[in-house]
């Protein structure tokens, strides 16, 4: 497949990984910040070919994996009312609340349905205005400016059956909240490509700055990953830090501006709490005033709903990259991905459920 | 079967424990995990017998002196036709494959319909005429069938059970405890066809394809197979549900052997690999309803090969991976840069992710 393929071949990767083998000198901690790129990494075997003195860890950038319990509980209960339609992503569908999850819901008679774009979810609600339909509206930069076009149509249709669950959240306050752990055993990092492909990079640049590390935004494709990870350790090894760009097939520095001003219009910043992590301020997405009408947590009035993480599960340190999934006592144990105790083993993104699928020896 | 396990079935009380999952799941019903559980802790203990334990695609029972392969499958497929076929011609392909799959000639099929009412009776002709062509274009005959209607709502227009019976020819034997290490692994031609060919015509999910069903009867392909490498060949299955990847954990998992395959040698369609990367999915564990893997001793390895490829049905057949004696049970993949992983079973379904 063109444009794909080339980015998945033995030979240049081989290449590439002896290039980081001639570079690297001392021992690295790197993070790379997007579930998806830690799938790419475990799937294709790039963490066999790097030398032993570079780690890697995964960062938070799972949305399914750091959407809190509550907001799932939240979930679960508005599905759960009668002649509600729920629409979600699909691998929001089995993440576990604290009782049952959505696919449970379904099968419980739940009217329960799954998209590839929140515009069908709009659709829907014009197709049954006798019904409440509601769109679970989780994920990062990434997927904010469909969810936010979503709710922007549906106020120029006039469309009063339409809501949002709103639990969007944002990758530089989580980048920060990992630096400044006094525990922090991150280095360097690999940005989020897509992330970057909406909001550009200009807001790396100030957190590069002050915590004086190298920030490299980079693809998915298993050749994006080694040659990002390349520009970071030679980065590390000659002591520069700042922002660099492996992505420059789809990134710019001011991204996508189209994206950001349907952003700025339908949401404003918040604090939000994340799975596994706590609040952090200034990390998500809420609603604008203007736009409060679309807001399914005050519609249902379900924001009295909260929840408490099961005690035994380390994700929040996972998801800092504080410690890998193997570290952890419940990991293939008690946790296993039909019965997680935490998302990271539930989302197709997440870093436990990686190391499950592909590394379990 | 465990004690406990034997107490609970003795008691009449369910050996799933209520708090894994009280009610059924889509994912109970898609091959993965949850599958698994149903088959190893429902239904092999409460039917308990040594035909039943082979886990096979259908049972071989002796019957006065000679084999006969026996296979049942439903069929609840969504929308009711689609690009290349319908579930008429599919539910008898895909019986007639299972006893294939048994190393059986495929001989009577039996026909279990149950419609919904306000199915166009057009729509019943349609697919019972395509079910008489697939049978004829199979050599086998329909020769026992049942109606049933149920009220509107409570089916999806049409359900249909086939069942069959088939003769294992003298010397044949195709179970998944015959693979031994060394065996190569060979599949008759690009996967995951069918499974994105019904996607494609999905209620919201169209999208704009040339992709047909790959659905098609398989016994002309093995036996010829058969005839050539006999006993060399071992196993034989047809990666339906769940695809390639959780089918080659059922061979590991029975036989006992580990399984090793390249990535880069397995057939994928351009066209199936776009909408695989564009949907989320991994065509490893997409559905096919014309394929057969084939686990083949070494040294008739490249003469099965050079069979199938002479099938109309097998003209893109490839060598993909070889059976090992290492870490048993388990599924690993070389993958196109190189590096190894392994190949899971899945817990439910594929779910799209969410960028």
């Amino acid at each position: 497949m063109k444009y794909v393929d080339e980015y998945r071949e033995e030979a240049s990767a081989r290449k590439m990984a002896g290039l980081i083998n001639k570079t690297v000198k001392n021992p690295w901690t790197v993070m790379e910040i997007c579930g998806g790129q830690t799938h790419t990494l475990l799937r294709s075997g790039i963490d066999q070919m790097l030398p032993e003195l570079v780690t890697l860890v995964h960062g938070p950038g799972c949305p399914v994996c750091v959407t809190p319990l509550e907001m799932i509980d939240r979930a679960i209960a508005i599905a759960q009312r009668p002649g509600t339609i729920f629409v979600s992503f699909g691998d929001m569908m089995r993440v576990p609340g604290s009782r049952m999850d959505l696919l449970s819901v379904k099968a419980r008679g739940g009217d329960v349905r799954m998209v590839y774009s929140p515009l069908d979810a709009v659709k829907m609600a014009a197709e049954h205005p006798d019904r409440e339909v509601v769109f679970f509206a989780v994920g990062f930069e990434t997927t904010a400016p469909a969810n936010a076009t979503a709710v922007y149509e549906a106020k120029r249709l006039g469309l009063s059956n339409f809501s949002i669950l709103c639990s969007h959240v944002l990758v530089p306050p989580a980048m920060e909240a990992i630096l400044s752990s006094p525990d922090n055993r991150v280095q360097g990092f690999l940005a989020a490509g897509h992330v970057c492909t909406v909001m550009g990079y200009r807001e790396y640049e100030p957190i590069a700055e002050k915590y004086r590390i190298p920030v490299v935004v980079t693809g998915f494709e298993p050749l994006d990953l080694l040659h990002g990870l390349q520009m970071a350790l030679t980065a590390l090894e000659e002591g520069r830090h700042g922002v660099e760009n492996q992505y420059t097939r789809s990134v710019t520095r001011d991204g996508n501006l189209p994206a950001q001003k349907i952003l700025a219009e339908v949401f404003e910043v918040c604090d939000r709490p994340w799975r596994g992590i706590g609040v952090i301020p200034k990390s998500g997405y809420r609603l604008r005033e203007e736009y409060a009408a679309f807001d399914a947590s005050r519609r249902f009035d379900v924001e009295g709903i909260t929840a408490e993480e099961p005690k035994v599960c380390i994700a929040g340190a996972i998801l800092q990259g504080l410690k890998k999934p193997g570290e952890c006592p419940a990991f293939g144990r008690e946790c296993t991905p039909e019965h997680p105790l935490g998302a990271p083993m539930v989302s197709s993104e997440g870093a436990c459920s990686a190391y499950y699928q592909y590394r379990r020896s | 079967m465990s004690d406990d396990l034997g107490d609970k079935l003795a008691a009449g009380t369910c050996p799933i424990p209520i708090s894994d999952y009280p009610t059924i799941l889509m994912a109970h019903g898609g091959g993965g995990r949850l599958t698994q559980m149903l088959v190893d802790k429902l239904f092999v203990p409460a039917f308990d017998n040594p035909a039943l334990k082979e886990l096979h695609d259908g049972a071989v029972l002796e019957v006065g002196g000679s084999r006969i392969a026996f296979s049942t499958d439903s069929f609840v497929i969504h929308p009711l036709f689609f690009p290349g076929g319908d579930i008429g011609s599919l539910s008898v392909h895909g019986t007639v494959n299972d006893l294939a799959m048994c190393g059986a000639r495929p001989m009577a099929l039996s026909v279990g319909l149950i419609v919904e009412e306000g199915l166009p009776i057009d729509d019943l002709w349609r697919i019972v005429r395509s079910m008489e062509a697939a049978a004829k274009a199979s050599g086998v005959s329909i020769v026992t069938g049942d109606t049933k209607v149920v009220d509107r709502g409570k089916g999806d227009g049409l359900f249909i059970n086939v069942s069959g019976i088939g003769l294992v020819p003298p010397g044949v034997v195709i179970s998944p405890r015959r693979a031994r290490p060394g065996d190569r692994v060979l599949v008759s031609g690009p996967i995951a066809v069918h499974g994105v060919a019904i996607l494609s015509v999905r209620e919201g999910l169209r999208f704009e394809t040339t992709l047909k069903t790959d659905s098609a009867p398989l016994n002309g392909m093995v036996e010829a197979l058969l005839a050539a490498a006999g006993d060399a060949v071992h196993v034989l299955r047809d990666p339906t549900r769940g695809g390639v990847a959780t089918t080659l954990n059922e061979i590991a998992r029975q036989g006992n052997v580990g399984i090793r395959l390249e990535e880069t040698a397995i057939p994928v369609d351009e066209e199936v690999r776009g909408a695989c990367e564009i949907l989320g999915l991994d065509p490893l564990y997409v559905a096919n309803e014309g394929k057969c893997l084939v686990l083949v001793d070494p040294a008739s390895a490249d003469a099965a090969l050079a069979v199938l490829r002479a099938h109309p049905l097998g003209v893109r057949a490839a060598m993909i991976g070889e059976v090992t004696g290492d870490h048993p049970g388990k599924v690993f993949l070389k993958s196109r840069i190189g590096g190894q992983r392994m190949l899971d079973l899945l817990t439910g379904e594929q779910l799209p992710r969410i960028c």
